[in-house]
């Protein structure tokens, strides 16, 4: 297992389009929307093999969306954070991390039932939990004027 | 008959679609598994889940941490002290509260406790799956025990929201080291007639040995974890690899068997019962007098920024990720839950095989369905 020092510098040389720093716990790697599929795979392939995706979720910042990643290495128990944001709200889009981690398959349909984010390439992007008709409710802006009560603070 | 009354679809190249669930007794919850069959054969498993979604990550952004803990009770209510502990690791971790000793030991023991409980629900109900009713009578009547000592100390049998960040509720009940003591004894007797029972029985050995054979690299690429992981050779046990508590303080054998099939996750929980009987036997003689909790502000305000812990629950890995805003709510809560990646590689590892052994196949991964909806 590395130090986070030395994994900056590791990831420095490797990737040098990302952006690199030491977060509260783990070190985060932020990307461009259109190397994110791209940056995976690198990861993936890597000397340190990150061939384990623990979770994979969404963060609503209003206006935007950041996708997060956690990975790990089975052989060096290394774990870091990788990070993207899109900006498009009206139609948010993202490659799909399937090929590489079939365990992506099913937690990105998690986050399309509760953002609304569209994969690129995924093979069955279907909702997961809730009805075809009912709205994205982990969105910041979701309003269900039915069942959720307004707190006042 | 009108196919709209039968409860089966027969399609034209003579595959059968049948809906297993969401009431079925073998998939011990609300969980649909909509299988095409090739006459007995299983060609094709897609579960359909969200029979019990109650939204909890939306009703953690409206609630406190301290309230939270009460909402991860019943995300995996079989492991809920170890769902507790971790939004109480987070919490801890994030502020730099440093927790008495006693805790920790607690802790430590009340996990096993709740590990052994879990491990003998599932013997029960996993024999009963493969038609043995009378393991469920053993495995009852054992944990019960637990479940007594939990209701002396806690006055709830499963869900009990002990854990609290920087401590406990309340103090333990002054019996609870002697009964947990008792218990241990015990339960060592009475270990071996659960081999006798089930593990050296023909019929289940021929029902479980080379039945759903899941490699070590399928486990990896579907993020399977806990015994279900551990039974096809990977080794990821986070109270190993990741140790919170006390853990790595104490000595116990993390479990592994390179078969991958039923009958490899069967043999691991077995084991690890047992590794988890001289966790409790270590750590119980370590619980010191103190106090019980740890001195934390009535509302708590994490610091701007990520969080994220892992636990080692009774069916794998356990993530708990926080997005604070410097607020009383979480700005985003997400839980990593093992269930739901145990859940998806049923379609992989059950292709094939009779659809009698479906039901050996999902048993052996031991699936809670609150933990995969939330």
């Amino acid at each position: 297992m590395k130090s986070n020092e030395e994994l900056i510098k590791y990831f420095t040389e490797l990737l040098p389009d990302a952006q690199i720093q030491e977060g509260k716990q783990f070190v985060e790697i932020t990307v461009a929307l259109d190397k994110w599929h791209e940056t995976a795979k690198t990861l993936a392939q890597c000397d340190l093999k990150f061939d384990f995706l623990v979770n994979i979720t969404a963060v609503d910042y209003l206006p935007k969306f950041m996708i997060v990643c956690h990975l790990t290495s089975t052989t060096t128990r290394d774990f870091i954070v990788l990070k993207t944001f899109i900006e498009d709200r009206d139609n948010p889009t993202i490659d799909s991390l399937y090929d590489i981690w079939p365990t992506a398959e099913f937690q990105e349909r998690e986050i399309f039932d509760m953002f609304g984010i569209k994969f690129n390439n995924h093979p069955d992007l279907r909702r997961l939990f809730l009805e075809d008709d009912y709205g994205y409710p982990l969105r910041k802006d979701f309003k269900d004027e039915i069942n959720m009560i307004e707190l006042k603070n | 008959m009108d196919t709209k009354l039968k409860n089966y679809i027969v399609k034209e190249n003579g595959d059968i679609i049948l809906n297993m669930g969401p009431q079925h007794p073998s998939t011990h919850g609300v969980l649909r598994l909509e299988v095409v069959l090739k006459g007995e054969t299983v060609k094709q498993v897609v579960p359909h889940i969200g029979y019990i979604h109650r939204g909890i990550e939306k009703m953690c952004e409206y609630d406190t941490y301290k309230q939270i803990i009460h909402l991860t009770d019943r995300m995996d209510y079989l492991s809920a002290h170890m769902n507790n502990e971790a939004v109480c690791l987070l919490v801890e971790n994030a502020l730099g509260i440093e927790v008495p000793e006693r805790v920790k030991y607690i802790r430590v023991v009340l996990d096993e406790l709740t590990r052994i409980a879990s491990h003998q629900l599932w013997w029960s109900a996993y024999g009963m799956d493969l038609g043995a009713l009378t393991a469920f009578f053993y495995g009852m009547r054992d944990r019960e025990r637990i479940l007594d000592i939990f209701e002396e100390s806690f006055g709830s049998r499963l869900l009990h929201s002990f854990n609290t960040p920087g401590g406990l509720m309340h103090d333990v009940h002054p019996n609870f080291q002697k009964h947990t003591m008792e218990f241990v004894k015990y339960f060592r007797k009475k270990l071996p007639e659960y081999h006798q029972l089930l593990t050296d029985n023909v019929i289940f050995r021929n029902r479980t040995q080379g039945i759903g054979v899941m490699s070590k690299e399928t486990a990896i690429a579907y993020g399977v974890t806990g015994p279900s992981g551990r039974g096809s050779g990977y080794s990821c046990d986070v109270r190993k690899i990741a140790p919170y508590g006390v853990y790595d303080q104490l000595e116990f054998e993390e479990i592994i068997y390179d078969e991958g099939d039923s009958f490899a996750r069967y043999m691991v929980r077995m084991k690890e019962i047992e590794q988890s009987l001289n966790i409790i036997e270590q750590a119980v003689d370590k619980i010191t007098d103190g106090p019980y909790t740890a001195k934390v502000k009535p509302i708590i305000k994490l610091p701007e920024g990520e969080y994220y812990q892992r636990v080692e629950t009774a069916r794998g890995e356990l993530g708990v990720y926080v997005v604070s805003d410097g607020k009383k709510f979480p700005y985003r809560m997400h839980f990593r839950s093992p269930n739901f990646n145990n859940l998806f590689v049923l379609n992989t590892i059950a292709k094939g095989h009779l659809i009698a052994d479906l039901v050996a196949i999902s048993g052996s991964l031991d699936l809670v369905i609150p933990d995969i909806d939330r």
